[in-house]
């Protein structure tokens, strides 16, 4: 009865497939010899956002690898705005100086909302001062997946500019002319967005491999005469800091990092990108020589100063989201222990593993860092956006131990505050503050204070460089914000964690 | 023991450097109201110097004030403003006599008085700029009880002796001659500026040089110099191991009624003893060299 029934089952089964029918019927592009292999390769931007059946009220997406030097969002916003488009929501994974052009695109209700990780120039200055009805969110590097994941923000169309794909979209960041390094902003993207549109300077042949976006992802490519210029990724990061305040500081985060109980062969760390970042990195090889012992690996953005340790072979592996010179971009495209990695890997809290969550020692800088050892990444000490979170919460939640690196004092502003103005990363993530004038330890490390006491660093009380900062400058004016939110500072779960407001005229 | 490795140079009229310098804890540092200040900022330079020298930020540098000449019309201006606000030295520039230090002296003592400031707690330091002043560098240096050292100036002495900056030749007597005044007078001796930043060999060659010839120290333009300079007049592990075996045979020899120390079969003179407690005592104040 069993084989009977079976047989019957199949048969109705078998009645609800459709058959074949050829093979091109039921699939979206014909193969065989009618098969175009240039399909995804459209005219003009305008023609792939026809294609992408792109709407008013939509969102469109963009990466920040080439920074500064970014031509890829202001072009297709403009075409954009050309095109009549309204009520876009903008979804950039960072904003900078160059991008002040999108002002007049949201004055004109192109856009509508935003979220970013972080602005500065005009457009900083812009939103600070009231030019958006609708909040903008910025969010950190990981937090930016894990709005995504969660579904808050739904990506339609992901505008992703690169120096060269191949016909099918197989796309790197070391191919072609205008080099960026790792896309790891952009493969975030291309996984999670609905439609991808490519831009590229130039179509090499297939198959442009290594694929940091692949092929399977892509829906449309451009050629457009050029997506950004590398030489303003990052002016200056990777050079040799001569600046006598940034290497003492260099020295004290070398010194932290050695003594704080982490230096162990094979450890992990990140440092950053600043003058005093590149120096520490400088120190701390001296120091991993007396001592004989190697970094296993290094994250985040890279620089040509990590580079350097990992041809000595003091770092092991390079873990790279974003490459701030065109030493580290080189490195990406030679060496094969410097991994490109997406900012989902790098650092989303949603994710089935992040690679933060393995970080031994972070390096962070800071705007602001109160009494509390909340830090400030995001606004001025006049109250307006000019910065970034970027990975600074991510990696401050997730590393055993994370070292903020600044100044007491810029010129005559204290950076050391009884309040952060804008709470972007917790104190309670936080383990020591390095400054010009000594080394503060957050009291939740009693471990750490006592190793580096121990090892006669110049440990005091934050509030000691809060009074000795003060005693240089003076008590500053409160700063006048209006009751408006000009900004949610989103923490790297999706909660808010302080807003932005309106500065006072 | 106090150490005279490092004199910090300073511009008065720089409010940023002024409120900083301390960070890098220099030995001393030198507000300098003199050649490092414009005409026009003058008067605002006396001021910032003056409010620097009332902030407690300073404590354990030794805190030394460049006046103009008193002959100018703002040395005098300068004295008052530098011995009421506190500074441990005043620096004449361009000392070519002990006359000049006399007057300083005088001036000096009357401000003291004058502000209520212990007469004789200010403490004076002479630059040696021209040929005559290496001359009478011996008169200079023992012009006062008020003198705890005396600098030779580089730019000027060379211009004086119609000469440039070179691999040190050109000031080779200078140095000696200097150094020679400032010992016979048991006061502290400071060498000339190196000028360039970014020649972190040639700085490294001159300091050994001036360290061997037995200087006290070097006046800076560059805090990045300091470190550089304390680790190279640090004594090594291999100089205080060395030293402390010395001391050790000397106070064996005590203690055994010998009048002569022996130090693995060599006889070891008095002035070696003495030269290894230096050396201890310098290791305490200033760590091993890195």
């Amino acid at each position: 009865m069993d084989s009977q029934h079976q047989s019957n089952a199949g048969t109705e089964r078998a009645a609800e497939l459709a058959p074949f029918g050829g093979r091109n019927a039921n699939i979206p592009y014909p193969c065989g010899p009618e098969a175009n292999p240039d399909r995804k390769i459209v005219d003009s931007v305008e023609e792939a956002v026809r294609r992408v059946g792109l709407k008013d009220g939509m969102t469109v997406s963009f990466h920040h690898a080439f920074r500064e030097g970014d031509k890829t969002i202001n072009m297709v916003v403009g075409v954009l705005a050309r095109m009549g488009f309204k009520d876009l929501t903008l979804a950039a994974s960072s904003l900078l100086s160059a991008n002040a052009p999108l002002i007049e695109h949201i004055k004109n209700g192109v856009i509508r909302r935003i979220y970013t990780s972080g602005m500065r120039g005009k457009l900083g200055d812009a939103i600070s001062n009231g030019l958006m009805d609708t909040p903008v969110t910025f969010h950190s590097h990981g937090g930016r997946p894990a709005l995504i994941e969660r579904g808050e923000l739904q990506i339609d169309v992901a505008f992703l500019g690169v120096s060269a794909c191949d016909p099918f979209g197989n796309a790197n960041g070391v191919s072609g002319r205008s080099w960026c390094g790792a896309l790891g902003y952009a493969m975030v993207d291309a996984q999670f967005a609905r439609n991808v549109v490519m831009l590229t300077e130039e179509v090499v042949p297939y198959p442009n491999a290594p694929a940091s976006i692949r092929q399977d992802q892509v829906d449309w490519i451009v050629q457009v005469d050029e997506v950004g210029d590398p030489a303003k990724i990052s002016v200056g990061a990777a050079r040799a800091t001569t600046n006598p305040r940034e290497l003492l500081i260099a020295r004290l985060s070398a010194e932290v990092m050695e003594h704080a109980g982490y230096f162990e062969d094979g450890f992990s760390m990140q440092t950053g990108t600043g003058g005093s970042a590149t120096a520490t990195t400088r120190f701390l090889e001296d120091r991993m020589r007396s001592k004989g012992i190697a970094a296993a690996w290094a994250l985040g953005g890279q620089t040509g100063s990590m580079v350097d340790l990992h041809k000595k072979g003091l770092i092991g592996t390079l873990l790279d989201t974003q490459s701030f010179d065109a030493v580290a971009a080189r490195s990406l495209a030679e060496s094969p222990r410097h991994s490109e990695i997406s900012a989902h890997v790098y650092a989303n809290p949603l994710a089935k593993g992040a690679v933060v969550d393995r970080l031994d020692m972070v390096i962070l800088s800071a705007l602001e860092i109160d009494l509390d050892f909340n830090v400030n990444v995001l606004t001025g000490s006049d109250g307006v956006v000019r910065g970034a979170i970027g990975g600074h919460a991510d990696t401050a939640a997730r590393a055993k131990l994370a070292i903020v690196v600044a100044p007491l004092l810029r010129t005559r502003i204290p950076t050391v505050v009884e309040k952060v103005t804008t709470r972007v990363t917790p104190g309670e993530t936080i383990g020591v503050l390095v400054t010009d004038h000594g080394i503060a330890v957050n009291p939740r490390r009693p471990d750490v204070a006592d190793r580096l006491k121990a090892a006669g660093l110049p440990v005091v009380p934050i509030e000691d460089l809060h009074r000795r900062a003060i005693a240089i400058s003076g008590q500053p004016q409160p700063l006048r914000f209006l009751d408006r939110v000009v900004g949610h500072v989103r923490y790297r779960d999706g909660t808010l964690i302080d807003t932005v407001r309106q500065v006072a005229p | 023991m106090t150490l005279r490795r490092s004199m910090l140079f300073v511009p008065g009229s720089s409010a940023a450097m002024l409120s900083t310098a301390f960070i890098f804890k220099p030995d001393s540092v030198m507000f300098d109201l003199e050649d490092a200040v414009s005409l026009r900022e003058k008067d605002a330079a006396r001021l910032l110097v003056y409010r620097t020298l009332k902030m407690p930020l300073y404590d354990g540098i030794e805190r030394v004030v460049r006046i103009n000449p008193l002959s100018s019309p703002f040395g005098h201006d300068d004295l008052q403003a530098a011995v009421r606000g506190g500074a441990d030295v005043i620096r004449l520039p361009k000392t070519n006599t002990a006359d000049e230090v006399h007057e300083l002296e005088a001036a000096v003592a009357e401000v003291e008085r004058d502000c209520g400031r212990e007469v004789g707690s200010t403490r004076l330091m002479a630059a040696i700029e021209s040929a005559s002043g290496v001359v009478n560098a011996t008169s200079i240096a023992t012009a006062s009880p008020r003198i705890v050292g005396i600098a030779l100036a580089g730019f000027d002495y060379v211009m004086d002796m119609q000469t440039t900056r070179g691999d040190g030749t050109e000031l080779f007597y200078a140095r000696c001659a200097v150094l020679h005044a400032a010992r016979a007078a048991e006061i502290d001796a400071f060498d000339v500026v190196f000028p360039d930043l970014n020649d972190e060999e040639g700085f490294m060659k001159e300091v050994e040089l001036i360290k061997r010839l037995g200087f006290n120290g070097k006046s800076l333009i560059n805090p990045r110099q300091i470190e550089l300079l304390h680790n190279a007049y640090a004594p090594t592990q291999e100089d205080v191991d060395y030293a402390r075996r010395v001391v050790a045979a000397a106070e064996q020899a005590e203690a055994d009624g010998l009048g002569v120390i022996s130090l693995n079969g060599k006889m070891v003179d008095a002035p070696v003893v003495e030269n290894a407690k230096r050396v201890l005592n310098r290791a305490a104040a200033s760590g091993l060299r890195k």
